[in-house]
């Protein structure tokens, strides 16, 4: 910390760069901080004025209708997409990187073309097409569009970590007697845990964040993005503030407990 | 003069088993089938209908909300020309958001990944934080800033005080509030792959630059910046295409006069229930956006984005 | 620790292409169960080619291969009883020392795997690191646990694919040893791929010399260092002199050449000088062109003017253009106008033997049965260590040189 300081000390151009990094943080805090702040606020049902400190949403998270039933919907389709885009979507990175396609250009293209297209068109489109069938809104429609759209980010971060995967440790496997499924599940899939850990985790986000393709496609099902949204024009329950800084705190502990954990193994295998 | 061992009778040689070249292509399709059977199903599919519906006219005498396939191009022309400005509004408004988060995610991106090298504890931290408030409902987020930038909130009673702001001036609904929720939502977007970027500069380059009598801002121009511009294209693209079509920033924060496309989509589809306008608006954003990107991909000069 | 349990090798007609190269071109191999045996060659010449395509890794484009006596051609690696140490060793990062010793045996569902392994890293002495991730090991010591990895297997071939290439030279030499006393003392066939030449020679019970895709020459080091077939197979073990000449008379014990060389030349032979019938190429014709060997250390110098012992081909004169003093011996490197350079190694024997300075006349001269006849007429030129393929044309033709360069360099991606 004291090699930081006499950093700063010395230039100038770096004292300032740090200010505006601190800055920056400050702003990228301030609604967070906002959030945390009004779940302990005693605002009834509309929660837009301080009117003082509780610990009441807190002890009763569940206390405004709805809000926890949002809640869970969000977390099972979360898990569900995730899962399937995961599975589906390592399966594709590793072909693309270690099969040759003569239809690579085409796959490439539907592949990525998701992540260009506006989350109001993907919206619409999936429910022009579920209107059409007369597949009723839901939970399950839901999953189908989530999964849609998080297959993609699942393959780029996958298709990144096979990249680094050498092929030659599982020509070695095959030589030591492992079947082609074997080498998959004991050398392949091992090595590549970590990449893919870190999409499952990228696509729960998209998933339990997503609102615009999730209201296109959800008829009478709430999840909690949605519920907010659509609480906001009468008045947002504080437990809802409470939910989120709850994910927040969660979230932040992991992912830390993660890359502190990870940069604690890369210093002592070497 | 040794010469080669004489070979046992070589004996028929086996043929190959029949299709082993194609027992080894069919495990490679096997695995991509699923994926690519869902985004089929799922994305290509109903893209190719919203395609049809575009070009759908109302069934004559029919309800509200009834349509019939048809081929009427003057959808596209009609949607265009009543709401291209809304279209040019909604690029402007991402374009600003882009500029200004890539302005704020740029030099924080370069603490972190440059700056903060040396303390790898520190930089795990930084990075964990940058991505921090992504763990927050966006929308709670946004309703956040509303909150925050209501008309009784501190800011306002504040800069009102500065005389920042006319007595009854406000910062909700206004271009202004929309354009910085859509700045806020997506600097993280912004920010990650020039970390990524910068993260992998050798400062080798930097200490060569500086070796070269470069000062420190023609350093920056000639070596850190082109080395970092996979990433700020990455980053660009990531906040430009999301910010153009959003909606939700334009609903909480904005009014009808700071509507954007994605708002106008929205009430076609749901309120007004005009299938056909709705869809060739979509089609319209899209392959607006193909074009931009594509154009601008091109002069970047990165063609291996992925 | 079992007794010779290492079956032979046989391949027939091998051939591989990819695309519109033929990297391997046509291998016939009868590997005895339980040799040592090299496939030596420089980079690019096909031998990992052909070694993935024992190990199953690759498929033959036409041809069969047959291990004890079964045609395993078309087997999936993990069906063939054949393993390999890789050059990168392909360690498995995520598992330990002991598990990656293990692997095979577990996929095998062998009993005891444990304690095999550690009989295994206990041949290899290391059996302390078992608990160690790969990773936290030196390159020596990941090479001793691939070799324990597949020794363990007990596999019928066991294929090593330049294995001692990442090592320094001292950890090579010791490492030579051992893998020919871990050969000896378990029994199994070792297939060796090297470039090195003098790896092979020590380790090897035969050896196979390829290049360009093809063997050139099959035997004990001692048959190929002293009898080579080919021009480039003197050439690329050890130092060779070779001369183009034409031959001028043909005996029964004898054949007469007269070198491509002007100016004086004594020899003990009817006109210039001579080889014995036997190392000369079966078949010979008076006036065909060929190319007389000799190696370096079986050459002497003679000063202007002294006799040449009887039996000996004379050769001369010449001037001393570099003389290095190694201790073991000198070297010299003399100028033979019409020639060129060639090198003579005399062995220091204290004293008595003439050792002239640079710029000095000399004459050339060596026992008669030392010398060699090759097929062929150009000298190939051989890059010690590098991607070149030696080139068997005419000097002028630096685009062979250049062909064979990037021949080599697309081969090396592949191979």
């Amino acid at each position: 910390m004291s090699g930081f300081l006499t950093t700063l000390r010395r230039s100038p151009g770096d004292a300032l760069l740090v200010l505006f990094a601190v800055l920056a943080f400050g702003y990228l805090f301030v609604p967070i901080g906002y959030v945390l702040a009004f779940s302990f606020n005693d605002g009834g049902r509309s929660n837009l004025i301080w009117r003082g400190f509780t610990l009441d949403n807190w002890a009763n998270p569940c206390g405004a209708p709805g809000v926890c039933e949002a809640l869970v919907n969000s977390i099972q389709i979360g898990l569900v997409a995730t899962l399937l885009a995961t599975v589906m979507g390592t399966l594709l990175a590793y072909a693309l990187v270690r099969h040759r396609f003569k239809a690579r250009g085409a796959i490439n293209v539907l592949i990525f073309l998701p992540m260009a297209t506006p989350e109001v068109v993907l919206g619409a489109s999936l429910l022009a097409q579920f209107l059409n069938v007369g597949a009723s809104l839901g939970f399950w429609t839901i999953v189908a569009a989530h999964t849609m759209f998080t297959i993609s980010f699942v393959v780029v971060t996958v298709k990144a970590r096979v990249a680094t995967l050498d092929p030659r440790l599982e020509e070695a496997a095959s030589d030591l007697y492992a079947s082609g499924v074997e080498t998959f599940w004991r050398v392949t899939l091992p090595l590549l845990a970590p990449g893919i850990a870190a999409a499952a985790l990228l696509s729960f986000s998209l998933s339990f964040d997503d609102f615009i393709i999730t209201n296109f496609n959800s008829g009478n099902t709430d999840t909690f993005p949605k519920f907010v949204y659509v609480a906001a024009a009468r008045g947002i329950p504080a437990q809802a503030y409470v939910i989120g800084s709850a994910m927040f705190v969660l979230s932040l502990l992991v992912v830390l407990a993660g890359r502190l954990l990870q940069v604690r193994r890369s210093r002592t295998i070497v | 003069m040794a010469a080669l061992v004489d070979a046992p009778p070589a004996p028929v040689p086996p043929a190959a088993p029949v299709g082993l070249n194609r027992r080894r292509r069919a495990t490679g399709w096997v695995l991509t089938v699923p994926g690519l059977v869902w985004l089929a199903l799922f994305f290509a599919l109903p893209i190719a209908l919203l395609l049809a519906t575009s070009l759908m006219v109302p069934v004559p005498g029919g309800d509200i909300g009834q349509f019939q396939p048809a081929f009427r191009i003057a959808n596209y022309t009609e949607a265009l020309a009543e709401y291209w400005p809304t279209f040019l509004r909604s690029f402007g408004y991402g374009l600003v958001a882009t500029v200004v988060a890539l302005l704020i995610g740029y030099p924080l991106a370069y603490v972190v990944a440059v700056k903060a090298r040396r303390w790898p504890t520190l930089q795990a931290l930084l990075l964990v934080l940058i991505i921090a408030p992504f763990f927050t409902s966006f929308i709670l987020r946004t309703i956040a800033w509303r909150q925050i930038l209501a008309d009784e909130g501190v800011v306002v009673q504040t800069l009102q005080a500065l005389a920042l702001l006319p007595g009854d001036g406000r910062l909700t609904a206004t271009s202004f509030a929309v354009v910085a929720g859509l700045t806020y939502n997506f600097v993280p977007f912004m920010t990650l792959p020039i970390y990524a970027s910068l993260e992998r500069l050798d400062l080798r380059y930097v200490e060569a630059g500086q070796d070269l009598y470069a000062g420190p801002w023609t350093t920056f121009r000639t070596v850190t910046w082109p080395l970092s511009l996979p990433g700020v294209v990455a980053g660009t693209l990531l906040t430009f295409i999301p910010a153009s079509g959003d909606y939700v920033n334009a609903a909480l924060l904005g009014t009808s006069r700071t509507q954007m496309i994605g708002n106008v989509i929205e009430s076609r589809f749901f309120r007004i229930v005009d299938y056909p306008t709705a869809a060739a608006l979509s089609f319209i954003l899209m392959a607006t956006i193909l074009v931009i990107v594509y154009v601008y991909v091109r002069r970047a000069g990165t063609d291996d984005l992925l | 620790m079992s007794t010779g349990s290492g079956s032979g090798l046989v391949l027939h007609g091998v051939t591989k292409v990819f695309g519109d190269t033929t990297v391997v071109d046509g291998i016939d191999l009868d590997v005895p169960a339980g040799s040592f045996f090299a496939l030596l060659g420089p980079s690019g010449c096909g031998k990992t080619t052909t070694l993935r395509m024992v190990a199953g890794l690759e498929h033959p484009t036409s041809g069969a291969i047959t291990i004890g006596g079964r045609d395993v051609t078309w087997t999936k690696p993990y069906q063939r009883p054949v393993n390999t140490v890789f050059q990168s060793y392909a360690l498995f990062p995520h598992l330990d020392v002991l598990a990656n010793v293990m692997f095979g045996l577990r996929r095998r569902k062998v009993a005891d795997a444990k304690a095999r392994a550690m009989e295994a890293l206990e041949l290899v002495e290391l059996a302390h690191v078992a608990d160690k991730r790969p990773a936290q090991l030196s390159g020596g010591m990941q090479q001793r646990v691939a070799l324990a990895r597949a020794v363990v297997n007990r596999p019928e071939v066991l294929l090593l694919d330049e294995p001692l290439g990442a090592l320094d030279l001292k950890l090579r030499r010791q490492m030579q040893v051992e893998l020919k006393r871990i050969q000896t003392e378990v029994g199994l066939t070792f297939i060796h791929v090297t470039h090195d030449q003098e790896e092979a020679m020590t380790m090897a019970d035969t050896v196979a010399v390829m290049n360009a895709g093809r063997i050139e020459q099959l035997g004990r080091p001692e048959d190929l260092y002293d009898h080579p077939a080919t021009a480039f197979a003197a050439s690329f073990l050890g130092q060779c002199n070779l001369l183009p000449a034409a031959v001028t008379a043909v005996t029964a014990d004898r054949v007469d050449v007269r070198p491509d060389v002007p100016g004086a030349v004594a020899g003990s032979g009817t006109s210039g000088l001579s080889v014995p019938r036997g190392r000369a190429p079966a078949e010979v014709s008076v006036g065909q062109q060929v190319l007389l060997g000799v190696r370096p250390e079986k050459v002497h110098l003679l000063g202007p003017g002294s006799a040449s012992p009887t039996g000996s081909d004379v050769l001369g004169p010449a001037r001393v253009v570099d003389r290095a003093y190694t201790g073991v011996s000198t070297q010299y490197l003399v100028d033979l106008p019409g020639a060129g350079r060639l090198s003579v190694f005399m062995q220091n024997l204290g004293g008595g033997d003439v050792d002239p300075g640079v710029g000095e006349e000399v004459s050339l001269c060596w026992a008669v049965e030392h010398g060699f006849l090759l097929p062929g007429h150009e000298v190939p030129v051989v890059v010690e260590e590098e991607e070149v393929a030696p080139v068997i044309g005419s000097p002028a033709s630096g685009g062979g040189a250049q062909r064979s360069r990037r021949r080599g360099a697309a081969l090396q991606g592949q191979a």
